[in-house]
């Protein structure tokens, strides 16, 4: 019979060792996945972990990937510390990405940057109203915003095909379901190193995160609201009894992590495709999610996780080239991840003991 | 008119058939997110066994095994090892809709065979009800069947009262001496198998052939059909049947011609799951048939 007694003082040398260990499983039966489909082992791990470093440019893109996943990662910790699911960020970030597109497409041929400033905030402002549908009904009706979010998701999918195949379709694109090109100064630009030149994607979206993260770790752990989140997360009658407002969590948190979402949405469009279409989120809202838990809801977890999901991503997109592995299998290796951090939080949590029946 | 309510039954199969697996879970207090997994993990068993074996039947059971052997991780990760549910329930759908994408690849183009109708003597011979209730495929009547199974095993029977018991105050069941895991594991089990073969259906009667992520959101409004239908599963029956009939709502409007973009009535399951959620909400107020322990974890020491 196991045995599981809660721990008094929850070790934080197991709280940074339990991703490191989590991340060496899932390599480990990853190794075995690839074995029983019968590819060489080494090879496919190196194209996965390692190959996405072999150039400078190709380290450059890294950080372009990593990018909405970090942003979308950094507003899911506000909703995971105070226990609300969203998982819709995926249809948050499209509509971020949407609102902010179809505002630029209003003004073409500007050339300033306070288009882009704006779009900024329209994506924000898209991603916190499509955030606020879950989280009005949560806190007036107590609907489950799992499902809700999730189900915006599809909403939101079908919603930006709409657009882009209707109403905003660039009469000049030959029957493709893509919008016009957005104006000069609704694009971020890549980055011009100084004696380098440009790298892979590399742009000036990406210094968000160094903005972001700081700020966002410094209102968790140092401001009021933070500490409110945190009590209403791990105990909601604590937070009851300190007269914490619940409903008003509830809202900003998802508020918050819709309007990131939509920020991200906004970043990816403006730098890597100058124009909306059907598909401008692969998946990101989700992955995002992995991040968030690969980061232990901490902001600088969060940075380096993104950075480690997505050289996994871009190494599996290498793998699929040289060695023909589908490109699914990072799916895979993110479930599998999940639960294995899961399971580190049981026993960083409860002191675990076998005992014998009698 | 006929062949219009013989369609929205059909489409509404794999959803009650998850909803009603789920039910049973979440009433002996295990909420498990990955309903849109296993479905997908059913389908896809389903679908290549078929093309396998040749044989239709075999994919039910090849679905509904895929779906305990999903559901164990699961349950191995939530109630042994005592892991978030919300957290890994989205774990285990992410996993599945890989590991189908992985697997069903080679089955892409390709057509399998479909459940045969079984016409029931005399009865499919009544005019109109007969063709709608009783020449339909094994599942429909297993379906049907298993709808006042689990109302009845509910009331009437132990088994049924001890999965209750264990979903409401698993402390008490406890301390008569039941074991809660164990009861949860069989609980969890019988909702995988039953997504798993909700899952096979599609591929066996809607869809014959695979696409990645092809159940498309129906695991998750089977989850919101189960509190949709308050855990009572004749209400689930009415509430799959209202969400075939609006997924076919897409089908009759391109038929008749409507001017609506067909973006916009494709939203409408999704729509309609967010709405139908709401209103319940109204009625769970007054009255939560919720089951108490739903979601929480039993240490099980004492």
């Amino acid at each position: 019979m196991i045995e599981f007694t809660p721990r008094k003082i929850q070790s934080s040398f197991w709280a940074i060792l339990s991703p490191i260990i989590s991340i060496a499983i899932t390599i480990l039966i990853g190794s075995l996945i690839f074995k029983i489909l019968s590819y060489p082992v080494i090879e496919s791990l190196y194209q996965v972990f390692v190959s996405p470093f072999s150039r400078p440019d190709r380290i450059a893109d890294i950080f372009v990937k990593a990018c909405p996943l970090i942003i979308i990662g950094l507003g899911l910790i506000f909703c995971f510390k105070a226990n609300i699911w969203n998982i819709g960020a995926e249809g948050q970030f499209i509509l971020g990405a949407l609102c902010a597109g179809s505002f630029a497409l209003l003004f073409p041929e500007t050339k300033t940057y306070m288009l882009l400033f704006s779009m900024f905030i329209i994506g924000f402002a898209g991603g916190a109203i499509w955030a606020s549908i879950p989280a009005i009904l949560k806190v007036r009706l107590n609907v489950n915003e799992i499902l809700v979010s999730l189900m915006l998701v599809y909403v939101a999918m079908l919603f930006i095909d709409f657009i882009v195949r209707g109403p905003l379709r660039d009469p000049m694109s030959f029957g493709f379901p893509l919008s016009k090109v957005y104006p000069d100064g609704a694009i971020i630009s890549k980055v011009d190193f100084p004696f380098i030149g440009y790298l892979g994607q590399f742009h000036y979206g990406i210094f968000i995160i160094l903005i972001l993260c700081p700020l966002i770790w410094f209102f968790i752990n140092k401001t009021l609201p933070g500490f409110q989140i945190k009590i209403f997360g791990s105990s909601t009658r604590a937070s009851e009894f300190a007269g914490f407002n619940k409903n008003k969590i509830t809202f900003y948190v998802l508020l918050v992590s819709g309007g990131l979402s939509g920020v991200a949405g906004v970043i990816e469009v403006s730098a890597n495709m100058g124009r909306l279409q059907p598909e401008v989120s692969f998946g990101y809202g989700f992955t995002a999610i992995i991040v968030a838990f690969l980061g232990r809801l901490n902001p600088y977890g969060v940075v380096i996780a993104g950075i480690i999901i997505a050289t996994a991503k871009l190494g599996a997109d290498n793998a699929q080239m040289v060695l023909g592995i589908p490109k699914v299998v990072t799916g895979i290796f993110e479930g599998m991840l999940l639960f294995f951090l899961l399971a580190s939080e049981t026993i960083q949590k409860y002191k675990i003991s076998i005992r014998k029946d009698n | 008119m006929e062949n219009l309510l013989i369609t929205i039954l059909l489409t509404s199969i794999p959803i009650l058939l998850a909803g009603l697996g789920e039910l049973v879970t979440e009433k002996s207090g295990v909420l498990n997110l990955g309903v849109e997994g296993m479905m997908l993990c059913g389908a896809v068993a389903a679908l290549g066994s078929v093309l396998i074996f040749g044989n239709p039947y075999i994919g039910i059971l090849f679905g509904a095994v895929a779906g305990i052997l999903i559901s164990t991780v699961f349950s191995f990760f939530t109630i042994t090892l005592m892991t978030n549910q919300v957290a890994t329930g989205l774990g285990l759908t992410i996993f599945a809709t890989a590991l189908t994408g992985l697997i069903g690849e080679p089955f892409v183009g390709k057509t399998a065979a479909s459940l045969p109708k079984l016409e029931i003597i005399f009865l499919s011979d009544i005019p109109y009800l007969g063709k709608i209730l009783f020449s339909n495929d094994i599942l429909v009547y297993f379906a049907i069947f298993l709808i006042f199974f689990i109302h009845f095993g509910f009331q009437n029977t132990k088994i049924g009262i001890i999965i209750r018991a264990v979903g409401d105050n698993h402390d008490s069941a406890h301390s008569i001496g039941y074991s809660v895991k164990l009861v949860r594991w069989i609980s969890t089990s019988f909702g995988g198998m039953c997504a798993g073969m909700g899952g096979a259906y599609i591929p066996l009667a809607l869809t014959p052939h695979w696409s990645e992520g092809m159940t498309a959101g129906k695991g998750w409004i089977a989850l919101a059909l189960v509190v949709f239908a308050s855990w009572m599963p004749i209400r689930l029956l009415i509430g799959a049947l209202i969400f075939g009939g609006i997924t076919i709502l897409q089908f009759v409007a391109q038929a008749r011609g409507w001017d609506v973009p067909s973006q916009f009535l494709n939203m409408l399951p999704y729509l309609a799951t967010i709405l139908a959620l709401a209103l319940i909400s109204f009625k769970l107020k007054q009255n939560n048939y919720a089951p108490t322990c739903l979601g929480k974890h039993f240490l099980g020491n004492k």
